[in-house]
């Protein structure tokens, strides 16, 4: 009963954070609305026993996206209320309306005559999780079940920020991505900056390796150390790297290529592409995940930082 | 009403609100806000799927949850490079703005 309170508060607060991050005027409060929708959405997670999830939104969803649609909206300032003069008209606005209470209402009827009992892979999951040697269903899945999946989403992120990179002009490339960070540095923000990253850095190690039995793993290990990264160049303590510097490069590429490596090792060793010999497969999936864990620190933080904006000589955009 | 169910229907609302910021809000950066949004409603479905696959001793089927993970990532990792195109259409052009002359096209 209780529980069934508090889900229903949860959700009222959702709707209506959501409804605040598209409605509202101002650009900024509709961010601020948007990451205590992540937060929020991470509470769900944990009602619906996704605590992989939870940890994953909370650090992602609203954290990182949040930081860097902030610093996008910072940059976007004077376009905004341009945009606002080109308001579409009223009768695209009763089209949309009309439009999204229909997907809505059609998904929620699909939610409502959704099969009982549910299909669900949940019972194979938990057979043939012993041979993995993981003990978190989670990291079984994906980095043994659907190891495609992940190998395809490391890829994926690989492509992203080739993407973002590219968008670079061309007198910037090779450059440095963001902006040089400047503060006090005897100031609160330096402070925390050294105070902070070695505790980070256990903490990430921590979730890290627990993710093998426990809720974690690789994102939510490489999400902190993503931030312990960008705080420490907020703090102007440290520079992002050349684009072009061969050490980066590598970092983000390891853990696609150790994994694909990996990957058709199994085609000789087990008989299948991605699979892992028999006894082996702990190992194999510790290996992979340390290969992946520099790859998705390296490129969560190029993301957030952008494509690059200052040359080698110093100048600025 | 049970909490699948529930958050299953909020997660159809939340779609909804979605799209309808997708097509109506003019400005570029509010639309990755509403997609985002619209994505989470997504995201929010299937997690209420998997909840609904509880079985074998596990509270929720594990596989969609972790197709989850991988989701929110590359949702990140997309937004992040449609933000970069903002960011690049604004220095190219000095203007966010997606329509082209005739209204409501979408600018290459």
């Amino acid at each position: 009963m209780t529980g069934n309170i508090v889900s229903l508060a949860i959700v009222l607060l959702l709707l209506a954070l959501a409804l605040w991050a598209v409605l509202v005027r101002d650009a900024f409060l509709a961010i601020a609305g948007f990451v205590a929708y992540g937060l929020l959405l991470s509470l769900v997670w944990v009602r619906l026993y996704g605590i992989d999830v939870a940890l994953t939104e909370a650090a992602i969803g609203g954290g990182l996206t949040g930081a860097m649609l902030i610093g996008a909206v910072s940059r976007l300032r004077g376009t905004e209320s341009a945009a606002r003069s080109e308001r579409s008209g009223a009768g695209l606005h009763v089209v949309a309306l009309l439009l999204s209470l229909g997907v809505a209402a059609t998904l929620a009827l699909c939610v409502l005559v959704l099969p009982d009992p549910a299909p669900t892979l949940a019972p194979q999951v938990s057979e043939n999780l012993a041979v993995t040697g993981v003990g978190n269903p989670i990291t079984g899945v994906l980095l043994a079940f659907r190891a495609l999946d992940t190998l395809l989403e490391a890829i994926v992120l690989v492509i992203a920020l080739i993407g973002v990179w590219s968008l670079a002009p061309d007198r910037f490339w090779g450059g440095r991505p963001g902006l040089r960070h400047q503060s006090d540095p005897d100031g609160i923000l330096a402070y925390f900056a050294r105070l902070l990253p070695p505790l980070g850095i256990i903490f990430a190690v921590y979730i890290f390796w627990a993710g093998a039995d426990h809720p974690g793993g690789k994102f939510q290990s490489a999400t902190i150390l993503a931030a312990m990264w960008m705080l420490v160049l907020m703090a102007g303590l440290a520079d992002t790297p050349h684009i072009g510097h061969r050490g980066l490069r590598f970092g983000i590429v390891v853990g696609p290529l150790l994994f694909i490596a990996i990957g058709v090792l199994g085609l000789f060793s087990a008989g299948a592409l991605l699979a892992y010999p028999e006894d082996w497969a702990k190992p194999m999936i510790v290996v992979v995940e340390v290969a992946l864990l520099p790859t998705l620190t390296l490129i969560l933080g190029l993301l957030l930082a952008g494509p690059p904006q200052r040359s080698d000589r110093g100048s600025k955009a | 009403l049970n909490v699948d169910t529930l958050f299953g229907l909020a997660a159809a609302a939340l779609v909804g609100i979605g799209l309808y910021g997708l097509i109506v809000l003019p400005h570029p950066l509010r639309k990755i806000i509403a997609f985002n949004v619209m994505g989470s409603g997504v995201f929010l479905l299937f997690g209420a799927l998997a909840k609904r696959g509880a079985a074998a001793g596990l509270h929720a089927d594990p596989v969609p949850q972790a197709l989850l993970i991988t989701a929110i990532v590359v949702a990140f990792a997309a937004s992040a490079l449609a933000i970069a195109l903002i960011v690049r259409l604004i220095e190219a052009t000095d203007s966010a703005s997606l329509a082209s002359d005739p209204p409501n096209e979408a600018k290459d």
